[in-house]
């Protein structure tokens, strides 16, 4: 037993570390990356290709509620709307919510990550001290309140507020790494070449802090499109009758029962977008392991031209 | 006797921090003639690299460049200009070669690139012009296929190659003075002996004033015209270098010396100095180096030495400047 368990410890020490795989070669990851295509896709061109509108009520009589068939492959739902159309349509105006937030906030975050951690001092103590107290507000009751004043929201405001909540985590991360950043040689070279500060941070610092935006961003996609999918199951997201996967979901949840295409579709297209985000997210946090910047890694490449 | 490019008086930096104030560089002047190269010595620790930074302002906070520190460069106070005008010395009039090529370069732009920022900085070049310009100079220091290493990104090019760019970078403009901080600690000693005679031969050309700051006594001898021999944030002497390696005054000098190997050299060990620099929160009463002396008396820990000139050239910050007898006595028990 001693010498077994001696030889397991010794396998476990000496077997070959899992290399941080280049990106899209592990199976999850490409599954991932196809998923993400196939949806775009739809989400660009989907809503063209089915004849059907996503909010014409086809026949309130006889198509309401009818499970899939040929002319409606997906069923339709109480108001007698095609459900694949509204699918089509919803995964858009989902996805577009998400990815237009996302933006939002990594653009917010990074900016005021990074002027705090270049500037250093005060400046980044009082910003800091900021983010420290819009932490400590939860976000979904944020959204709630602010949703319950503002009603009905346009979808920009939804992208907007939405956004404007979520660049906190970024904007710590971001201010972190520029800390360190901004004292790298080839910072202070910078600056004893002339460059002026918004030079030094514009073109040395920003570009060496964004693997971990691009990580934080991908993950965040996924939570937005969950969080815009509660929202509007609260009913103060996207708004009748137009489609996100949210209020797809909440108008048919009653009937799930009786009529379970029609919240399981937008069910299923919601879990596809997050697991394909989520796994994207994680296969770039190996790919771009934050703790080790740029400047670190080009030791171990060949050196092929020599002085 | 020229005016000199660059004269420091007094020069003091100081870093405040929570466990006291580090005195880093307390109370250093020297000179810089144009067209001369002057090594500035010394242990890790000692202020070389505070000194050069402070030159160029570039001191972080806690660090402060004390009031009553001058630094007269080209006939101004580089210490009363603003931020703004500093800008317009730093990589243009003065510029610095740093020690690691590995990590000076920007890894994320291509070295061409960030040669051609400092004449987008400075001469307000077009992006092509500035282009131009960089494959040119990455040619001057010797970059075989410019055109095309200017598209390499940093971890494409060796150490040496590195170095040549971060020159490449600093002389770009033509600079009046070039600090060079120990610029090749970090190479391998071929490629040293390479660095070390492109600097020399680029000064020749273009008359650059150079600071040469290093710990490595045999660069020293190769390179430099004077000697600055720094400890504990001070200079303790000063000499031309020949005079330096002759006749060298400060124990300290002395010690450093004697812990240099030479060629025929029959010794079974090399000498050290014993003990370390001690911590620039608290530099020792007296003398800062006399308790790893072995020369010091009661004298060295009671007083700080002044600088006592030797000659016209050459000074140190030594008791045994006025006390020659000492130095006698010392050898002879």
């Amino acid at each position: 037993m001693p010498a077994t368990s001696l030889a397991a410890i010794r396998h476990e020490l000496t077997r070959p570390r899992r290399a941080a795989a280049p990106l899209g070669t592990a199976a999850g990851t490409r599954a991932a990356l196809a998923a993400l295509i196939v949806l775009g896709v739809i989400a660009i061109v989907g809503p063209y290709l089915w004849h059907y509108r996503p909010t014409a009520q086809l026949d309130i009589v006889a198509l309401k509620s009818t499970a899939p068939s040929w002319n409606h492959p997906l069923g339709t739902d109480r108001f007698s709307r095609d459900v694949l159309a509204r699918v089509l349509f919803g995964t858009r105006i989902s996805l577009a919510i998400a990815i237009l937030a996302v933006l939002v906030s990594a653009t917010v975050g990074t900016t005021y990550g990074v002027v705090a951690g270049y500037a250093g001092g005060w400046i980044d103590a009082v910003l800091m001290r900021l983010i420290d107290a819009l932490l400590s507000v939860p976000r979904v009751l944020l959204l709630i309140a602010v949703l319950a004043l503002w009603n009905p929201v346009p979808l920009w405001g939804l992208i907007l507020l939405i956004g404007l909540t979520g660049w906190f985590g970024v904007a710590r991360q971001v201010r972190a790494q520029a800390l360190a950043v901004r004292d790298r040689d080839f910072a202070t070279a910078a600056r004893a070449l002339g460059a002026p500060p918004w030079l030094v941070a514009w073109r040395h610092v920003l570009p060496n802090v964004l693997s971990p935006v691009i990580i934080a961003t991908t993950l965040a996609v996924g939570d937005v499109i969950v969080l815009e999918a509660g929202l509007s199951f609260l009913g103060i997201g996207a708004r009748e009758p137009m489609p996100s996967l949210g209020t797809m979901f909440q108008d048919a949840v009653a009937q799930s029962v009786t009529a379970w295409w029609a919240v399981f579709s937008p069910g299923i297209v919601i879990v596809v977008i997050v697991m394909a985000f989520n796994t994207l997210g994680d296969a770039l946090r190996d790919a771009l392991d934050p703790r080790q910047l740029p400047g670190h890694a080009m030791h171990e490449h060949p050196e092929p031209v020599d002085a | 006797m020229p005016e000199p490019l660059l004269s420091i008086e007094n020069l003091r930096t100081w870093f405040h921090g929570p466990a006291g104030t580090a005195r880093a560089v307390d109370g250093v002047s020297l000179a810089i003639n144009p067209g001369e190269t002057v090594g500035l010595v010394g242990e890790s620790g000692c202020g070389k690299s505070v000194t050069a930074l402070s030159i160029l302002r570039l001191v972080r906070p806690p660090g402060r460049i004390e009031a009553g520190s001058r630094i007269l460069f080209e006939g101004r106070d580089l210490l009363a200009l603003s931020e703004r005008e500093m800008r317009a010395v730093r990589g243009n009039r003065i510029a610095m070669v740093f020690q690691e090529p590995m990590t000076a370069l920007n890894p994320v732009f291509t070295v061409g690139d960030q040669v051609a920022e400092v004449a987008r900085i400075h001469a307000g070049a077009s992006r092509r012009d500035a282009w131009t310009q960089a494959v040119a100079m990455l040619d001057r220091v010797g970059i075989p296929a410019p055109d095309e290493r200017a598209r390499d990104y940093p971890h494409q090019l060796s150490g040496g190659m590195r170095q040549r760019v971060m020159i490449a970078m600093a002389l770009m403009m033509r600079p009046a003075l070039l600090i060079a901080d120990e610029p090749t600690t970090a190479l391998d000693v071929t490629i040293q002996a390479q660095i070390l005679e492109l600097l020399a031969e680029l000064q020749r050309e273009s008359g650059t004033s150079v600071l040469l700051i290093t710990h490595d006594l045999g660069v020293v001898a190769e390179q430099v015209s004077r000697v600055v021999v720094m400890y504990g944030g001070e200079v303790v002497e000063q000499a031309p270098v020949a005079e330096i390696f002759a006749r060298p005054q400060h124990p300290y000098t002395q010690g450093l010396l004697a812990a240099m190997p030479a060629l025929g050299d029959t010794r079974e060990r090399l000498q050290t100095i014993p003990g370390t620099v001690p911590a620039p929160t608290a530099w020792p009463a007296g003398c800062r180096f006399h308790d790893r002396c072995s020369l010091a008396w009661e004298r060295c820990g009671a007083e700080h030495p002044g600088i006592h000139a030797i000659s016209d050239v050459h000074a140190s910050r030594c008791h045994l400047a006025v006390e020659p007898q000492r130095r006698a006595a010392a050898t002879t028990t």
